[in-house]
């Protein structure tokens, strides 16, 4: 997450377009990464897990380079159809607003972790892949963490990340199932919405 | 909170009788007995919130970490010893020579396992247990359960866990006082290294127990099938709704052909 973080402003800051869109999956996520990791390792407000600080740092580096409405879609599963073109963007922007405080709490949590890198294994053609990285913890079996990536005109763009196998975005499907059942979309943008203004876990 | 899980109250107050009984009778395949789990984690959430993580959070707050590292590398140890003899299990020699390896040297040189010297040499840390290898082995997992102070498991790795505490080295210390408090620490060492993951999962979840029991069996699953697991069927199906949208599972591997197909191991569940 770090990563990508630093990837993204580094990326907005200096970049040309046209060079993001030319890099390649595996070098964003590292860059990202490491950007995100120095990003934090400068600044004593982001170590202390500064709330306003460490969500400004998500949203300007890593939220760009996640397809937010994929993540939504994936996560509603038959349900997304269900919603209408007003509720899919709300949804998305509460969905979003839930997927930045959970980074934003992971990246406190897990800041002192160590990232490595495997090589992407993916022909040149592909425009989906999975790009695999794994966290080291001290006196802990290393975690992997791979991100699916698709390949937009804007560069690529993670629609999931998978901790351990367990993936962030399909893990709510069977609870936004339920609550759209239950209460309908509408229902669920309201579930979201009052999760998103409870207090944040510390 | 009464025992009916919530999808079964809600669609109960919406629709008519036919669904509710469905939904009784089968509300989640893995999770049969989820009233029961359910009503387990309120207890479960009760105690822990009282005593047991307010414990964890002191011991992380005034134990300096230099202590609480020794603490977990010493149980560590004791979990290597394990993780080699179910590679062993599984047929994994080499692995199981590097888990053999770590023990011996943290042990003998380690001071017990309280310095993981094998980490800082680069031999590295695997985690294994007896669900996994019963996985591995093609016994499914059974139902679903929440152990109130233990936690997240399922038959398959509740059974798994017993013979491990049985046969584990712990229990062959006489001194019944050294043990139990041998037994306290490993257990608050284990408390205190959940508490950042359960704030993220605090943060993340809607429906806490249900975000929780999804996570861990699709770690459990991801875990059986040595990071490969095969595409599941989507669960969506069973309901009597809209026809699936394209978007439903991912694919989780990249669409490379063949060497990406999982190899592995009976389906285990």
């Amino acid at each position: 997450m770090v990563r990508f973080l630093i990837r993204t402003l580094l990326l907005f800051a200096f970049a040309a377009p046209l060079a993001l869109a030319q890099e390649a999956p595996d070098v964003l996520v590292k860059r990202i990464a490491e950007e995100t990791l120095a990003a934090i390792r400068a600044d004593k407000d982001l170590q202390a897990g500064n709330p306003v600080k460490v969500k400004e740092l998500i949203e300007t580096k890593l939220v760009p380079h996640f397809d937010t409405m994929r993540m939504t879609a994936l996560a509603m599963g038959r349900n997304w159809r269900a919603a209408g073109p007003e509720q899919q963007k709300e949804l998305t922007e509460q969905f979003k607003t839930l997927l930045i405080r959970t980074y934003s709490n992971a990246l406190t949590n897990y800041r002192d972790n160590k990232m490595s890198y495997q090589p992407l294994r993916a022909n040149p053609g592909d425009t989906d892949v999975t790009v695999r990285t794994q966290v080291t913890r001290p006196g802990q079996a290393p975690v992997p963490i791979d991100y699916s990536m698709e390949k937009t005109p804007e560069g690529w763009k993670a629609y999931d990340v998978v901790v351990a196998g367990v993936s962030l975005v399909t893990n709510y499907r069977d609870e936004f199932n339920d609550i759209v059942r239950g209460s309908g979309v509408d229902g669920l943008i309201k579930a979201l919405k009052a999760k998103n203004q409870s207090p944040a876990a510390k | 909170m009464t025992t009916l899980p919530m999808p079964c109250r809600r669609v109960g107050v919406a629709l008519a009788g036919a669904l509710l009984a469905a939904c009784a009778a089968a509300p989640n395949k893995d999770d049969p007995f989820e009233p029961w789990n359910r009503a387990m984690y309120e207890v479960h959430t009760a105690v822990d919130d009282a005593v047991i993580k307010p414990v964890a959070q002191a011991y992380v707050a005034y134990v300096p970490e230099l202590i609480r590292t020794g603490v977990s590398n010493f149980f560590g140890n004791i979990d290597d010893l394990f993780t080699g003899i179910n590679n062993v299990l599984e047929g994994r020699g080499n692995q199981a020579g590097d888990d053999f390896g770590r023990v011996l040297l943290n042990t003998t040189m380690g001071m017990g396992g309280v310095f993981d010297l094998a980490s800082m040499m680069g031999i590295p840390k695997d985690k294994k247990d007896f669900g996994i290898t019963f996985g591995k082995w093609g016994i499914p997992q059974g139902p679903y359960l929440f152990v109130p102070l233990f936690g997240p498991t399922t038959v398959r790795d509740g059974t798994g866990t017993l013979v491990r505490y049985f046969i584990g080295p712990v229990g062959y210390i006489d001194n019944i006082p050294v043990r139990n408090t041998l037994y306290g620490i490993g257990y608050l060492d284990l408390r205190a290294q959940a508490l950042s993951a359960e704030s993220v999962l605090e943060t993340a979840a809607i429906d806490r127990y249900r975000f929780l029991r999804n996570a861990y069996l699709q770690n459990r699953r991801f875990q059986v099938y040595e990071g490969k697991p095969p595409p599941e069927e989507d669960e969506d199906s069973g309901a009597p709704q809209t026809p699936p949208a394209q978007m439903q599972t991912p694919p989780a591997q990249p669409k490379t052909p063949s060497a990406q197909q999982p190899t592995p191991a009976p389906p285990a569940k």
